[in-house]
Formats: structure tokens, sequence, C-alpha cells
């Protein structure tokens, strides 16, 4: 972008934008807040590089989710979006287990009408190792650890350095 | 702290790696990797800055969170972290739908021994009274119980 309006990215650093800036496409000058919370927390210089090491077509989403980021470090400064993600993470916990229960309620109404209802092909000892099974996954579900300490659930989930 | 003991951010920066230097805690010279993940997508300046404006007492947790940032970001340079929420939205939506399936075949199983529950009830309550329902007239097309002698 160039002639008489700069992007939002060179009127904050304070230089002339030129028509191949990389941040004009994605930062234009009526949203200045958006690229203000992507340089304090990215910086303008690693944005750029982050940006020229992607395809044009993948930059618009890059952009979305780096301000995305951006917004969540700057409400939250200790956990950013890792937070949110460890909320879901808890959420996904919970369903799993309630999840474990219903199913093994429908085992054991089944093991206690079993002449009268439909029933999978499996004899008493197989039902009791499945209701067994289920029950300790409800166990270890409701003995769960705590995720009051935040990284630490989703560093479970993949990450190299713990 | 002298060169052979420097953290792994002052390594990295090849600078002296002062007795108060702030990334010093939370970036050990035995993890290269992670710091250098944290410089690729925050920079050094930016990371030490947003640290030394958290309490001291927090500031692990803001370390790792922003090395995990820093990690998912590298493994996926267009959605970071985002595509890490965006999957787990996804996962929730398949446990709720699976979880409302069975707990509608729960109803169907509960429902269904609950009449048939009701019904031994019935023909038992029949049964034990029917001493005291007099002669009556056969009704059409109903099987008729044999006499008690």
């Amino acid at each position: 972008m160039g002639g008489n309006s700069p992007c939002a990215s060179c009127k904050l650093l304070r230089r002339r934008c030129t028509k191949d800036c990389i941040f004009a496409p994605f930062f234009p000058s009526d949203e200045p807040h958006k690229f203000a919370m992507v340089h304090k927390v990215f910086g303008a210089s690693n944005v750029s590089k982050m940006l020229q090491e992607l395809p044009l077509h993948q930059r618009e989403d890059a952009v979305s989710s780096l301000v995305y980021e951006a917004n969540a470090r700057m409400r939250d400064p200790v956990y950013g979006c890792v937070g949110a993600i460890s909320y879901l993470q808890n959420q996904v916990s919970q369903l799993q287990m309630q999840l474990a229960v219903a199913q093994a309620e429908i085992l054991c109404i089944q093991m206690q009408q079993e002449p009268a209802l439909p029933e999978p092909q499996m004899d008493a000892d197989d039902k009791s190792f499945v209701v067994h099974n289920e029950l300790s996954s409800m166990a270890q579900f409701m003995n769960h650890p705590s995720t009051s300490n935040v990284p630490q659930e989703a560093l479970k989930r993949e990450y190299p350095w713990t | 702290m002298s060169n052979s003991t420097r953290c792994a951010a002052c390594r990295y920066l090849r600078r002296r790696c002062c007795d108060d230097c702030v990334l010093a805690p939370y970036f050990p010279s035995a993890n290269p990797e992670r710091f250098a993940c944290v410089h690729r997508i925050f920079g050094a300046s930016n990371v030490a800055r947003m640290l030394q404006q958290i309490p001291v007492e927090q500031r692990r947790q803001a370390a790792d969170a922003i090395a995990l940032e820093a990690y998912w970001r590298v493994q996926d340079p267009v959605y970071g972290s985002v595509g890490v929420i965006s999957m787990l939205q996804r996962e929730i939506s398949v446990a709720q739908r699976e979880l409302a399936e069975t707990q509608a075949q729960v109803s169907i199983y509960t429902a269904q021994v609950q009449s048939q529950s009701n019904q031994i009830t019935q023909v038992q309550y029949l049964v034990d009274n029917a001493h005291l329902i007099p002669n009556q007239p056969p009704i059409p097309g109903l099987c008729q119980p044999p006499d008690i002698p």
C-alpha cells in the first residue's frame, strides 16, 4: 500500500509503506489495535519472518491466529492461549467420564435383564470384565489430577520438553 | 554466572549471563531447543519483558505457557495453538453427540425394563386375586384359565 495511506503497521513503526509491504494486506489502517497487539507480543520482525515463510494463500489465516494468540496473551499474561486449551481438555475429560458412566449403565441394565433384552454376544464373564473396566475408567477420571496448574495439563497432551 | 554456566538464552544470544538474568531460571542450559523455539517465535527481548511484568511466583507457569505456544507455532506455522483449540472443540462436539446417543439408549432400556416390570406386577395381581372374582361368562376371544378346583 503506498500513496497517502500507510497500513497500521507502517504507521506504528513510523516508516514508509511501500506497495509490497508484507503487512499491508492484513493490517489495514482502520484497525491499529490489531497490529499493536501482535507487535507487542511477537514483534514486527518476527511476524514478518513468519509471514514470509508462508505461501500467500495461508498468510491471512496465520495473521488471524496470531492476532487471536496475541489477544489471549494480553488478556491473560501468564497462560495466554494455554489457559483456554487446558479448559477445553478438562471438558473433553469430563465428557469422556460421563460417557463411560452411561455405557456402564447400559451394561448393568443388560446384565440384570439378560433373558429379556437384546444383547451383544458376550458371556457373563466378558460382561463382568467390561463393566469392571468401565468402572475403572470412571475411577481414573474421578481421580484425575486437578487442572489448577494449567500448563501441566496441556503439557501432558503434546510437548517434548517435560 | 560464568560462561560455563550460562543459561540457554544467554548461550544462544552469546552474551554474559548475569546473576539476575530473568530468563535463566526458566531456560536452563540443558534444554537449548526450548529457548531456540521461544526466541524464534517471540524474540528474547519480548519474552524477558513479558516475564518481568509478571509476579515472580507466576513466572514459571508463564514461561512454560510461552514455550508451549512457541512449540505449537513451530509445528503449525499457520494456526499454532489455535489449531489445538479447534481440534479440541471438534473432540468436544463428537463426545457430546456420542453422550447424547448413549443417554438416549439408557432411557430406552430403562423404559423397557419399567414396562416389563409393570406387566409382571399386573399379571401377579390378577393371579393373586383370581379367587375373588365370581364365575363370569366367558369373554369371546379371550383364552380362559382352567377351572380352579
